[in-house]
């Protein structure tokens, strides 16, 4: 049973009159994934997330939660949701508020106060939510997935328009949710973050699925080139003639090479001996393997 | 039902907070005494007691306010929850759109209850205090209360279906406008000018008064004046009230509150959050 995965969406298509859709995107996540969504704006991701959550008809496709399909009652307590940049009625307080959302799901309120505390709104439970900063109504916002423990939260844009401590604090709850067995799905564009934060990455490309793997293995797949940046003593002139590559200011030169070629390629730069003031190997980032994905062209 | 009951109690604390409750009660009650205070003055012409003149004269308040102060009360709901994102939030608990219309009409008629009997019933006071009031006019009171409350929750059901077919709130308060214009407005402007070209044809005789039944707004004057020769008398609707069955203007302001929310209904489960 530890097996089952917590989203099962198979072959998921829904397309609109504009652009915007998905199409045939099937996506597993399991209890106590993490799993980050990338892709452009319009690239499908909030379209997937509405189709999961039930809020979009699907025109063909299949999708269960928790096992429940998709529209039932108990697929809608499995779930867990935080919508883009959401914010509430300003007039009600934060207390207010999680106590609406724990009597909506069916949880003692009192589980709705804890939740404020785990969040740190503790001191501002009280305070009427339009007089939230944007982080304090995130964290609110984030204080509703927690309710009922959900076997699966979708999380939009989470982290967007957040400074860099709320940002921490925000993947800090993200994580305490995944420890707790919830399987997590970040759409985002915070990639420096989505390296440390998740256990895999889906990439969305025009509405279809390009990527779904760990980090590790789509960097191997991707066969991203390593770049070699070598810094000459006095003319790079000698050093851009024998390996090429593009000249940086004079006195740099950097070219790229290939996981197998790497060894082979930094003996020769040793062998160059005196000329050779320093050396620099710079891994492909995270950056440049989205790029690699999400950018590339249909070419077959 | 739990849930309902949760999502009122919400929307109940929103109205409070945001001043509507108070807005509402004090506008329908500065009228309304105002209108009782003056009537004092002239109600010995007509040979009526003062509280059978006030509540002639709240009448045709309420047809303009009371349908005005429910559409403001309920017409940001849909479309501002839309706009914060939390509409989206909501669905996504196990609770039905049914369930969340509901609550938030509760809430609205709650509020709007509070402010008609709190309104009229101070001007009902007054007359009472002035000793202008009787048996009669205390019952025609009661009527205009009842009137009132299901004639403004059919205007609460309108701004739920103004809202879920707005975009944003922006658009939902013109709408809202717009729709007050004409149901409450417009709508008795034609009629009259119809009537004035048919002079006293078919047309007046026979489907006016039909006509003005099917207006929820009018469908109050016409309840409010059947009750008695005297409110025949002081609001001058008798004629085209004595034409209709009794029941008319009791069966227009009742079907209206449940066509409303059926079509807010229908028009909330088109929308996509």
């Amino acid at each position: 049973m530890a097996d089952r995965p917590v989203l099962d969406a198979v072959g998921l298509t829904r397309q609109f009159a504009g652009a915007h859709g998905v199409r045939d995107v099937s996506l597993q996540v399991h209890a106590g994934e993490r799993v980050a969504l990338l892709g452009h704006n319009g690239a499908g991701k909030s379209t997937l997330m509405k189709a999961v959550l039930g809020l979009l008809p699907i025109d063909s496709g299949t999708v269960s939660i928790a096992g429940q399909p998709l529209g039932t009652v108990a697929a809608r307590v499995a779930v867990a949701y935080l919508p883009e940049a959401v914010s509430f009625h300003p007039a009600l307080t934060g207390r207010e508020q999680i106590r609406l959302f724990a009597r909506l799901a069916g949880v003692k309120t009192g589980d709705g106060d804890a939740l404020l505390e785990n969040v740190g709104l503790a001191d501002a439970a009280d305070r009427r939510i339009g007089t939230y900063s944007k982080g304090m109504r995130q964290r609110l916002g984030m204080a509703q997935v927690f309710l009922g423990k959900p076997m699966l939260a979708l999380l939009d844009e989470p982290t967007s328009g957040l400074d860099p401590m709320a940002r921490h604090d925000l993947y800090a709850l993200i994580d305490s949710l995944a420890a707790g067995g919830t399987g997590v799905v970040i759409a985002s564009h915070a990639l420096t973050e989505i390296e440390a934060r998740t256990d895999r990455i889906a990439i969305l490309r025009h509405g279809q699925m390009v990527a779904d793997a760990s980090l590790k293995e789509l960097f191997a797949r991707a066969a991203m080139p390593i770049h070699i940046r070598v810094k000459a003593k006095h003319d790079a002139a000698a050093l851009f003639d024998r390996f090429g590559g593009r000249r940086i200011n004079g006195a740099q030169v950097e070219f790229a090479v290939t996981q197998d070629q790497k060894l082979a390629r930094l003996a020769e730069v040793i062998a160059m001996g005196a000329q050779v003031a320093d050396v620099e190997i710079i891994p492909s980032s995270l950056e440049d393997l989205y790029r690699h994905y999400s950018g590339q062209e249909e070419r077959a | 039902m739990i849930r309902v009951l949760a999502i009122a109690t919400t929307e109940f604390r929103i109205l409070r907070r945001n001043r509507w409750l108070l807005t509402a009660t004090g506008l329908l009650s500065v009228f309304a005494l105002a209108l009782t205070l003056s009537g004092a003055t002239n109600s010995g012409a007509l040979g009526v007691d003062l509280l059978t003149v006030s509540v002639a004269s709240m009448t045709t308040l309420a047809v303009y306010l009371v349908p005005l102060v429910a559409l403001l009360m309920s017409f940001e709901t849909i479309a501002g929850d839309a706009e914060r994102g939390s509409l989206a939030l909501v669905l996504t608990y196990p609770v039905s759109r049914s369930a969340l219309l509901a609550g938030k009409f509760l809430a609205h008629l709650s509020g709007l209850t509070i402010a008609v009997i709190t309104g009229f019933g101070l001007a009902g006071l007054l007359a009472f205090a002035l000793g202008g009031a009787g048996m009669a006019s205390a019952l025609a009171l009661a009527r205009l209360m009842l009137g009132a409350v299901l004639l403004g929750s059919a205007f609460i059901a309108i701004g739920y279906v103004v809202s879920a077919f707005s975009g944003s709130v922006a658009a939902a308060a013109g709408g809202a406008g717009f729709v007050w214009l004409v149901l409450v407005v417009l709508y008795d402007l034609v009629l009259l000018a119809l009537v004035i070209w048919d002079d006293g044809g078919v047309f007046s005789r026979q489907v006016f008064p039909w006509v003005l039944a099917a207006n929820p707004a009018d469908a109050l004057r016409l309840f409010s004046v059947t009750a008695s020769a005297e409110q025949a008398l002081v609001t001058g609707m008798g004629a085209a009230a004595a034409v209709l069955p009794r029941w008319t203007a009791l069966a227009s302001l009742l079907i209206w509150p449940v066509l409303g929310l059926l079509l807010a209904r229908v028009a909330f489960a088109r929308r996509v959050p």
